[in-house]
């Protein structure tokens, strides 16, 4: 299961670094977004050098490494440059999700620097402002990943469902430490407070959600990942593994009896 | 270093392979094969009776990286000193295969290295250089696997390789696969039947050839068809338990074996003497199975052909094989790929590189 590793913090104001910042790359490709960026860390903030965004859902494998490559030069870094990789851990569809993760991996392995994973989400909700909000992704087949935020920090598990059953599963994540166990005391009070909801899935099935949809942030957006690792980054925390959120099984079938080849 | 030879002749190439179940990453200079490390998932699909492709998927991306230890490690190389990397761009499954893409591009463009999508079933054909040095041309290939069955006129390895048939229902490994499932044997298929089979008969029971009746071979020369024996077998075993006789499996598994060594042999040989071609390489995992060798190396001795078939090892999926199609491109200074290519599940059988 998932664990909230890090602590989230609201959106900083950004800063140019003053000097003796650090380089790192953001990727994530758990949306239809697909996403590179070259941001600097130093003490005072985060600031974004270049940002890739590109929509398409079919060509993850294709457009992220050429985008790693347009934010590299377009920051005029070259790879050695680096000093972590930051990574979308999802969840979002496996495929392209995927390929963000390893090559992120690869990245971070070849150039012997650390990488660092955040939920997709959580970059979302850190650029959803003030405020609880539902951020949702589509997950096909009908469905969403979703989490609820409260001014950028996540109150539940990311979780993938149904839309129509999301304020039903309100109740059953961790609201905090003390919560009320009770699914529907639970569920009424995060769905009293939610003003909004953000992200692709939310635009997909608004009608089913039944909140307002906030236009931006639709995708997880690079500076929110850079700004949910900064601290690891400063603190030159040990790598992680980048573990994919996937929140489904894989599908696959047992073999039933064997056909009868003879009638 | 000086007495190193040139990268030109002898490039250092990695190679990465996740077209199937196989993570594989192989390291070779020029024709000697410096590392063939693999991770396989294959115990995780045992169950599923076949290989799952999320699975597989999942696998891959949790054993790239240490695999590429693995093979940095046995090779005594860093990534620093390749002359390039290459990746199976496919054919083989999607997501399978993009996992090996990204990371190839992630390793390539962190290192700052050409980079070479490049064929698998040309990879299975290149293997053979590791083992047996370089590949005289014209060749006939003959790649047998779980998920192909193909033969193909290799004139340049690098640049024109030409289909000449392949199978129109299952590969033959799946076959196996099939057969051996209902045989009670464990997946996969191929070693377990090759084991039963030596101690059966290859004649007890006259299982069909397919697309070797005269009528077939009008439209069908070179093309190879397993369902039908896949059935075939299916019958006569239920038609024993039926009667409530005991299954005889070593013969059943030696007339299955004979049944698909024989019709692949055969039509291997006419194509090399149909197209003039004095040498046969056999490549994929039905390589390793032993009648086939046989089989193939009684047949092409009767017309003055030569077989070429890589140790077991090297027949099933690696990445050796990749950086050996890999080298071979780098030598024949082929143009590497760009950043932005793409995994192709169905990648024809002509492409070498993208």
């Amino acid at each position: 299961m998932f664990e909230n590793r890090y602590r989230l913090r609201p959106a900083p104001p950004f800063r140019v670094p003053v000097g003796g910042g650090v380089l790192i790359v953001v990727v994530d490709s758990a949306t239809p977004a697909v996403t590179a960026a070259l941001a600097s860390v130093d003490d005072t903030g985060v600031e974004l050098l270049a940002a890739s965004v590109t929509v398409d859902a079919r060509a993850h494998g294709e457009l992220l490494a050429p985008a790693v490559t347009s934010v590299l030069a377009k920051g005029g870094a070259t790879p050695k440059d680096l000093d972590a990789v930051v990574a979308g851990l999802g969840p979002g569809p496996f495929t392209g999700l995927r390929v963000g993760l390893v090559t992120a991996a690869a990245l971070a392995d070849s150039l012997n620097i650390p990488a660092y994973g955040v939920c997709s989400l959580d970059a979302l909700g850190w650029a959803a402002g003030p405020g609880r909000v539902l951020v949702a992704t589509d997950a096909r087949r009908k469905e969403i990943y979703w989490a609820v935020y409260e001014d950028g920090v996540r109150l539940t598990d990311p979780a993938v469902g149904k839309p129509a059953d999301v304020l039903l599963s309100y109740g059953a994540g961790p609201l905090s430490a003390g919560a009320d166990p009770r699914p529907e005391p639970h569920a009424a009070r995060l769905l009293d407070g939610t003003r909004a909801a953000v992200g692709d899935g939310a635009h997909r099935y608004a009608d089913i959600l039944g909140l307002p949809v906030l236009d931006e942030p639709r995708y997880p957006p690079a500076a929110g990942f850079a700004a949910l690792a900064a601290d690891r980054v400063r603190d030159r925390m040990p790598t992680e593994p980048l573990t994919p959120l996937y929140l489904r099984r894989p599908d696959a079938v047992l073999p039933g009896e064997r056909k009868p080849a003879l009638r | 270093m000086t007495d190193q030879p040139t990268a030109r002749d002898e490039p250092l190439v990695l190679g990465i392979e996740t077209s199937c179940d196989e993570t594989g990453i192989g390291i070779v200079r020029g024709h000697t094969l410096l590392a063939d490390a693999i991770a396989s998932s294959v115990d995780e699909h045992a169950r599923f009776g076949g290989v799952v492709p999320e699975v597989a998927s999942r696998a891959h991306l949790e054993a790239v990286v240490p695999t590429m230890h693995r093979a940095l490690a046995d090779a005594g190389v860093a990534l620093s000193d390749v002359d390039a990397i290459a990746v199976t761009a496919g054919p083989g499954l999607a997501g399978a295969l993009l996992v090996g893409v990204a990371a190839a591009k992630g390793y390539a463009l962190a290192a700052e290295k050409p980079i070479y999508g490049v064929n698998h079933l040309a990879a299975h054909v290149a293997v053979d250089t590791l083992e047996h040095g370089a590949l005289p041309e014209p060749a006939i290939a003959l790649l047998v696997s779980g998920g192909h069955s193909s033969l193909l006129l290799v004139e340049d390895l690098a640049r024109k390789v030409t289909p000449l048939g392949s199978t129109i229902d299952d590969a033959a490994g799946e076959a196996f696969d099939k057969v051996a499932r209902l045989l009670g044997l464990p997946f996969p298929g191929g070693p377990p039947i090759d084991r039963a089979a030596r101690a059966g008969d290859p004649s007890a029971i006259p299982f069909p050839r397919g697309l070797s009746a005269a009528r077939d071979l009008a439209a069908h020369r070179y093309d190879f068809s397993f369902s039908g024996l896949k059935t075939a077998v299916a019958r006569w075993v239920e038609a024993r338990e039926r009667a409530g006789e005991p299954v005889p499996v070593e013969n059943v598994a030696a007339s299955f074996q004979e049944a698909v060594c024989d019709v692949l042999t055969a039509k291997a040989v006419d194509a090399c003497r149909a197209h003039g071609v004095g040498t046969l390489v056999i490549g994929g995992g039905v390589a390793a199975n032993s009648r086939i060798r046989t089989l193939a190396e009684e047949r092409c001795a009767k017309h003055g052909i030569t077989v070429r078939v890589p140790r077991p090892k090297l027949c099933t999926d690696n990445g050796a094989m990749v950086a050996a199609l890999g080298s071979h491109l780098v030598a024949a200074g082929v143009t590497p790929s760009k950043l932005d290519l793409p995994a192709d599940s169905a990648m024809p059988l002509t492409t070498v590189n993208v």
